[in-house]
């Protein structure tokens, strides 16, 4: 089924008999991919367009930033007002992030319906859970760089964080500082992480591609590939198809960097930073809402104070997805077929939004408490609720292969 | 699905409600540069850097902008020196004095006070902010802005806080947009500010005036919006029949897959 190769030019297969790149690349285009991948599958590659354009765009930003508390914000400026085309740049790059966060939340949504953290995807998923952890270090580091007032008091409170641990925690924060306050050695060094760590990301997502090649992909259906007739070479069948939705991700991408580049913004980062005058509300961008959410819901818990509570609780909403294929050890991946998962599942969803929410909203009154219930709701999600329905629900049958169900309902047509 | 958007849009109305400070809801303007097509008009920008020379310039800088800058909002290079030249900017001599020179296209709008303690000490302890991204520092800038250009009044007569009735101090002016309504900035337009306007066009209300800083401003704030505009239904043009061709061909490619 997977085309052969054209024949190749001299000088291919002169390079192939050394370093066989061309060999690996012919390999790539006809990987066996299921037939059946619907639309969600592609978000992976979105999140891929995107982290080449953020790469792109970043190190040529790099070329005209000035790491330095007194001349970073008007850098910027600079860049906005008199290097060609550095308006286009900058948004494409600040509207980028959000967008790659977009992307990425939906991608791993998408991974949460179908099951695609099950056997034998374990390391694929625990590779993208260390990306999403880099990316976020990355974004966050990214924020400051800009150094407006939500920059300055983003990195204030955040690194904050980390005095809450206890002993050693105030240690940790002046040397996260790299003095007794955010100030310029803060930004320098977040500059250098903020170049470095997107070429670690890179290197995650080639493991994180690898080891999905390496046991193909999974699909809707969530059932394994029984012969060639349920897969097609990923060229040009998936190439075509991905081609196509990136044009309509570009279109989507692109109505924001031209059409409402501050929309996903927040108006205070306009402001150059001054450690004398607190914003009226610190928030994160949208995509650390629901983490937000997460550390403010926290109330002292035994011994442990409300801080020191929330810093664990927050970075524990994701390190608890690494355990999530033990958490839920049903044999069926898709949640076409679990209808108890898929109930808990959506619910989830609306958790996680309703966290965004109160992640925006300050922690008082009502929103103190739908927070808490939410937090509450997320652990209980993944440590109670996904291991008991993993173990009493009765799954719907699942049909016999990729092909059959596709025939059958092309037959009818 | 449908319920998870049901909360949302719900949590959505909460949380705004939750949001809006003391300050009254800005007027909705129609503005020349909104929407997708959206451009300056030039002789608005033009009025709107008259009212900021003559009334604003005195308290708030402009320093993103250059003097150069002025050829955008369509003055001649001469008209814009002559902008420049009401300004004087410190220089390095030969013999290494510093010395005063006439600002020129290079330099950037000098701002009226040396450092913020300066620019405090002159207003009631309240520094001017730089205007030269106001509008894009602010939650709905242009109308925020004209609404608080015209949004001077005297307070309510049962004006509280925390139950007890509350009163202006001097230095102190009730402004129903500005967040707590307690401005230190004393109403900057009003009946009697003179700013002189072409014979051909709009007379200087406070109103007319209001709108054209805040334009001028918006201007300010984003001198590449016409070009990123242009440019944005361009690639969404490209992108349309990119998206067409490819779907074509998509369609072509899996048409016998089963
Ligand atoms: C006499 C000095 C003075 C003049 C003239 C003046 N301002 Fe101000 N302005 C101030 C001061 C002082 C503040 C700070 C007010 C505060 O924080 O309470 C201020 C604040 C502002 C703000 C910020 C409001 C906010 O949301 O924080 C804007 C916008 C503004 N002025 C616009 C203008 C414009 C436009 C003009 C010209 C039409 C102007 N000002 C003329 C003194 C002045
Ligand atoms: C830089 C960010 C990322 C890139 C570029 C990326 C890229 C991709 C690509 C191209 C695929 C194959 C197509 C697809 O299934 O959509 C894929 C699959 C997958 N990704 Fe990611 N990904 C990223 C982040 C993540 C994150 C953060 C997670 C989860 C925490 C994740 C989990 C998965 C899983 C489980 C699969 C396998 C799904 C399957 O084929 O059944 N990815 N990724």
């Amino acid at each position: 089924m997977a085309m052969q190769p054209a024949p190749q030019p001299r000088w291919m297969r002169w390079v192939d008999s050394r370093l066989p790149i061309f060999g690996s690349m012919a390999h790539f285009n006809a990987y066996p991919t299921p037939k059946n991948l619907n639309y969600w599958w592609t978000f992976g590659s979105f999140a891929a367009i995107t982290l080449v354009v953020m790469l792109v765009t970043g190190i040529v930003l790099a070329m005209h930033y000035t790491p330095h508390v007194d001349h970073a914000f008007d850098s910027i400026e600079r860049i906005m007002r008199d290097v060609n085309h550095g308006w286009l740049l900058r948004y494409v790059h600040a509207n980028g992030a959000a967008m790659f966060f977009l992307v990425v939340y939906i991608h791993i949504f998408r991974g949460l319906y179908y099951g695609s953290y099950k056997a034998p995807r374990e390391l694929v998923w625990w590779f993208g859970i260390i990306i999403l952890l880099c990316m976020m270090a990355t974004a966050f580091m990214g924020y400051v760089l800009p150094w407006g007032q939500m920059s300055y008091w983003a990195a204030k409170v955040i690194t904050n964080l980390f005095s809450a641990i206890p002993l050693v925690g105030e240690g940790i924060t002046t040397w996260l500082w790299g003095g007794f306050a955010v100030d310029n050695p803060t930004l320098n060094r977040f500059f250098s992480l903020h170049y470095l760590l997107p070429f670690v990301i890179v290197g995650l997502v080639v493991m994180h591609i690898w080891s999905f090649h390496a046991v193909g992909n999974g699909n809707p259906l969530g059932i394994d590939v029984k012969s060639p007739k349920d897969t097609l070479p990923f060229h040009p069948y998936y190439t075509v198809k991905d081609v196509f939705c990136i044009g309509i991700f570009l279109l989507v991408f692109a109505a924001f960097v031209f059409f409402a580049p501050n929309f996903m913004g927040h108006p205070d980062n306009y402001i150059p930073a001054d450690s004398l005058v607190t914003p009226a509300h610190i928030v994160p961008e949208w995509y650390f809402l629901p983490f937000y959410a997460i550390l403010r819901a926290t109330p002292d818990i035994l011994f442990i104070n409300a801080k020191l509570a929330g810093v664990i609780a927050m970075f524990g909403s994701i390190l608890l997805l690494f355990l999530l294929p033990w958490l839920d050890n049903s044999k069926v991946r898709s949640a076409n077929y679990r209808p108890a998962y898929r109930v808990a599942f959506w619910l989830f969803v609306i958790d996680c939004i309703v966290l965004g929410f109160c992640g925006a909203a300050a922690p008082e009154g009502i929103w103190l408490d739908i927070s808490r219930i939410a937090t509450a709701w997320y652990f209980f999600h993944f440590l109670i609720l996904v291991p008991i329905i993993a173990r009493t629900e009765r799954p719907k049958p699942l049909p016999f292969s990729i092909s059959e169900p596709v025939v059958k309902t092309a037959a009818r047509a | 699905m449908r319920l998870a958007i049901a909360a949302g849009l719900a949590l959505a109305t909460l949380s705004a409600a939750a949001y809006a400070a003391e300050a009254d809801k800005p007027k909705s303007e129609s503005w020349s540069f909104d929407g997708v097509f959206g451009r300056y008009d030039r002789a608005q920008l033009q009025r709107g850097l008259k009212v900021y020379t003559t009334v604003c310039a005195s308290c708030h800088g402009l320093r993103q902008v250059h003097y150069r800058n002025l050829v955008e909002v369509g003055l001649t290079p001469s008209e814009a020196k002559a902008v420049a030249a009401q300004k004087e900017v410190d220089e390095i001599a030969d013999d290494g004095q510093i010395k005063k020179r006439k600002a020129d296209l290079k330099d950037r709008f000098v701002s009226p006070f040396p450092n913020v303690q300066a620019a405090a000490a002159a207003n009631n302890n309240k520094a001017p902010p730089d205007l030269s991204l106001i509008v894009k520092a602010r939650e709905n800038g242009a109308n925020y802005l004209y609404s608080l250009l015209t949004g001077y009044g005297a307070p309510p007569a049962d004006w509280k806080e925390d139950g007890k009735p509350k009163k202006l101090d001097t230095g102190q002016h009730y402004n129903k947009y500005f967040p707590g309504h307690v401005i230190a900035m004393s109403p900057p337009l009003t009946a009697d500010t003179s700013v002189e306007y072409p014979k051909d066009g709009p007379k200087p209300t406070v109103e007319q005036m209001a709108k054209d800083v805040t334009a001028f401003l918006a201007w300010a704030a984003e001198p590449s919006m016409e070009d990123r505009k242009r440019t944005g239904i361009k690639v969404m043009l490209f992108l349309l029949i990119f998206v067409g061709v490819f779907f074509v061909i998509y369609r072509r490619v899996w048409k016998d897959v089963h």
